[in-house]
């Protein structure tokens, strides 16, 4: 699935590839590390299918650091997992759940504020038109839709769940599906193909302000626990002042009037820089589920 | 039955040209549609089809993959909806694994992931059983009877593996409105088409027929209205209608002409008889008479008693008597008599006896003789009936009127022609105008034309007469191979 880098001859062929990406397709942007721009991959952690609003957010991003800022997008959240390990890219927001698998190997740069706090929670929901169901025990044998299998709250909690009930995840359910991000989770539960799934809490409240009429033909039956929230997290061999400048730079977003106007978008209340210990949450379930 | 036998050419033509171009229209348009509606069904399913065909490639991965929302997501797009077409849009379409098992469909809600739609019964419980046997791997459009939807199944085939189908099921009744549509559009071009051409084929029609209406106008005139007939104005074209009025007028001409000839034998015969009559009577009447004045002549010569007064007497008797000569000798015209043979001089001796008259009464008189020498004609009788002819025009042409007389030599026969303006003879007048005595006029003894009619036809001529407002015209040829 990964698209063979591509040489880049100048500078102006990259700033027009830049101009492309930010209309139309980030994902068919070649990736190349170093080179003077900042390589940030971005997953379905947030709602990450507005274009206008990631190429506002990188102009942005690229006022406030002084270089350019490339935005890599893949269908999974292994592929920039795997190329933020890789070195590929630079940093990466990121699911809490690969973050803690691969903790050694990434470092910490910020975590989103959500709703006062840098936690989330895991929704398990239901088509609106399911009165019955109560519980994820009431969806045995039935059709369930996860967004990612490295996704904490769209495929971490609701295994850990079903584990911790003694239940066998891979059979509980008749059928599984991925649909890779979790917006499309809440679709596929709200058209009925799937009669329940685990989703990401912030973006199934965002969904509710943004697209309310998906969100509608959902019903949440089950919350995790508090959860720590998709932090941002850069490759291990990062230099220290570029990690240092980007985390100031998203701690700084509150502060910055467009800033502030670029996190009211995403429903974000701002940045901190967070403990790796927040997640020790999510490195449990991992263990829980790990262990079986 | 009865009426449509019976009915007016001038409706029945118009009409039937009319059922003629509304039934071609009726027929046209409804082949039109016939073939509209098929071709529509035909693009319906090959589009079906082709959609199918390109659905079961793109889905061969992601049912390998067990990927569902991939699946679910190609679906989908290929679902969107056409608006210039809404019945190309897929009511449902399922994809089945194998064992004829949902792996996903449009309408999770009705056809649950996992679940075999054959539990829906019907149409779908007939689908499975295609399914099964070598036609497994074709592509198939099943219509089942009881069912308001049909089917393309198109195979999943990898490897030559059928992994399941992918079935699009359309509405049977969903391209009705568009049809529906395209009737009614079909509908409004013919109104507008037959607006157009019915006025012009009514009044073409209707033309068609005119000539027909005229003739059978003027054939219920006959036989009474000979002349309003002939006069009628039929039609003048070569085609059939045309010979036919041609015909027609020829008939009425004949007719006519047989109507004129039996009035002039009767007009002939009745002079024959009255001359006849007329003849026996003045000869029994002249035989008496010249007894009689005899008598009267023997009594005035040798009469012995000279008594004035029965001299008187005998004196009027004579004069009595001799004007019954005279009238019977008229009446009696006679041609044996020898004669002079006629000479182109007499015209001009004529035009002397009648100037004076012609002077009194202002009449001017034109003459035109182109006789070139004498005729073998009895000079006095000739003489006679241009006279007669020529003061009766001079009288009838009346004050500032015009006479006028032409003689010439046609092939071996006098003719002469006298005519007048002025006064003119009434139809009434004419059957019986050569009769003695029939003269309407205040003065004249009434002989003139009999006279003239004797001699004409003692002497084996003709003789014509034609009047009408303005011009009376009288013809008459004698010849003179034969001298009578």
């Amino acid at each position: 699935m990964l698209r063979p880098a591509a040489p880049i001859s100048s500078h102006a062929r990259r700033r027009f590839l830049h101009r492309a990406a930010c209309l139309a397709a980030l994902q068919a942007l070649p990736v190349q590390a170093d080179a003077g721009a900042l390589h940030i991959g971005l997953t379905p952690v947030f709602l990450d299918d507005q274009v206008s609003f990631l190429g506002q957010w990188r102009s942005w991003l690229e006022q406030k650091l002084g270089r350019s800022v490339v935005f890599v997008q893949r269908g999974n959240y292994r592929e920039i997992v795997d190329l933020l390990r890789a070195g590929k890219i630079d940093f990466a927001w990121l699911c809490g759940y690969p973050y803690v698998r691969y903790r050694r190997e990434l470092r910490l740069v910020a975590v989103p504020v959500w709703r006062g706090q840098p936690l989330y929670q895991s929704y398990l929901i239901v088509p609106a038109d399911d009165r019955r169901s109560r519980a994820i025990a009431d969806l045995r044998g039935k059709v369930f839709a996860y967004s990612d299998p490295d996704s904490n709250s769209g495929y971490l909690y609701p295994q850990y769940l079903l584990t911790t009930m003694g239940e066998n995840p891979s059979s509980f359910f008749s059928r599984t599906f991925f649909t890779w991000t979790h917006r499309k989770v809440v679709e596929a539960v709200g058209v009925g193909l799937a009669n329940g799934g685990a989703v990401d809490s912030y973006v199934w409240e965002t969904l509710a302000e943004v697209r309310p009429e998906l969100t509608r033909a959902t019903r949440v039956i089950d919350r995790s626990p508090l959860l720590g929230h998709p932090p941002f997290v850069a490759r291990g061999d990062i230099r220290p002042a570029d990690l240092e400048r980007f985390r100031a730079v998203l701690l700084g977003m509150t502060a910055d009037p467009r800033g502030s106007e670029l996190l009211g978008r995403l429903r974000l209340d701002g940045f901190t820089a967070g403990q790796p210990s927040l997640f020790d949450g999510i490195a449990k379930m991992a263990a829980r589920v790990g262990q079986k | 039955m009865i009426f449509r036998r019976d009915l007016s050419l001038r409706w029945k033509i118009p009409l039937r040209v009319m059922g003629a171009v509304l039934g071609t229209a009726v027929a046209v348009t409804a082949a039109l549609v016939v073939w509209e509606y098929d071709e529509m069904r035909q693009n319906l399913e090959g589009h079906a089809k082709s959609l199918g065909r390109v659905l079961a490639n793109t889905l061969v991965a992601p049912v390998l993959h067990d990927d569902i929302w991939r699946a679910f997501e190609i679906l989908q797009s290929a679902r969107e909806t056409y608006p210039a077409a809404p019945e190309l849009q897929a009511e449902v379409v399922l994809v089945t694994d194998a064992d004829y098992r949902v792996f996903v469909s449009t309408q999770p809600r009705d056809f649950p992931v996992g679940s075999s739609p054959a539990t829906l019964g019907g149409a779908y419980a007939e689908l499975r059983a295609g399914l099964a046997g070598s036609d497994a791997l074709l592509q198939r459009v099943v219509e089942p009877a009881d069912s308001p939807i049909y089917f393309v199944m198109s195979p999943l085939v990898a490897d030559g593996v059928a992994l399941g189908h992918v079935i699009l099921g359309y509405s049977k009744v969903s391209f009705l409105p568009r049809f529906a549509g395209l009737v009614k559009r079909a509908a409004w071009v013919t109104l507008l088409v037959l607006l157009l051409i019915v006025p012009i084929s009514w009044v073409w029609a209707a033309r068609t027929g005119e000539p027909l209406l005229r003739l059978a106008d003027a054939m219920r005139r006959l036989p009474d209205d000979l002349d309003e007939s002939l006069l009628a104005d039929l039609p003048e074209s070569k085609d059939e209608i045309g010979q036919l009025g041609e015909a027609f007028q020829r008939m009425v001409g004949e007719l006519k002409h047989k109507q004129e000839l039996e009035g002039q034998m009767l007009v002939s015969e009745r002079l024959a008889a009255v001359g006849r009559l007329t003849a026996g009577i003045a000869h029994e009447i002249n035989n008496p008479l010249a007894g009689m004045l005899t008598a009267i002549d023997t009594y005035q010569k040798h009469g012995g008693a000279r008594d004035p007064m029965a001299l008187t007497i005998m004196s009027r008797l004579e004069r009595g008597l001799k004007q019954i000569r005279h009238t019977v000798a008229a009446l009696l015209v006679e041609t044996k008599t020898q004669d002079r043979p006629f000479s182109p001089l007499d015209i001009d001796d004529i035009l002397a006896l009648v100037e004076p008259e012609a002077h009194v009464r202002s009449v001017s008189i034109r003459l035109d003789s182109t006789i070139p020498e004498v005729l073998p004609l009895p000079a006095t009788l000739v003489r006679q009936i241009i006279l007669n002819l020529l003061l009766n025009a001079i009288d009838a042409a009346g004050e500032n009127g015009t006479a006028a007389m032409s003689a010439s030599v046609e092939d071996r026969r006098l003719v002469m022609v006298i005519e007048n303006d002025g006064g003119f003879i009434p139809q009434e007048r004419m059957d019986t105008l050569f009769e003695p005595f029939a003269s309407t006029r205040e003065h004249g003894h009434g002989l003139g034309l009999w006279i003239v009619y004797q001699i004409v036809k003692q002497l084996n001529g003709e003789l014509a007469v034609a009047s009408a407002p303005g011009r009376t015209t009288f013809s008459i040829g004698i010849p003179y191979d034969h001298p009578a």
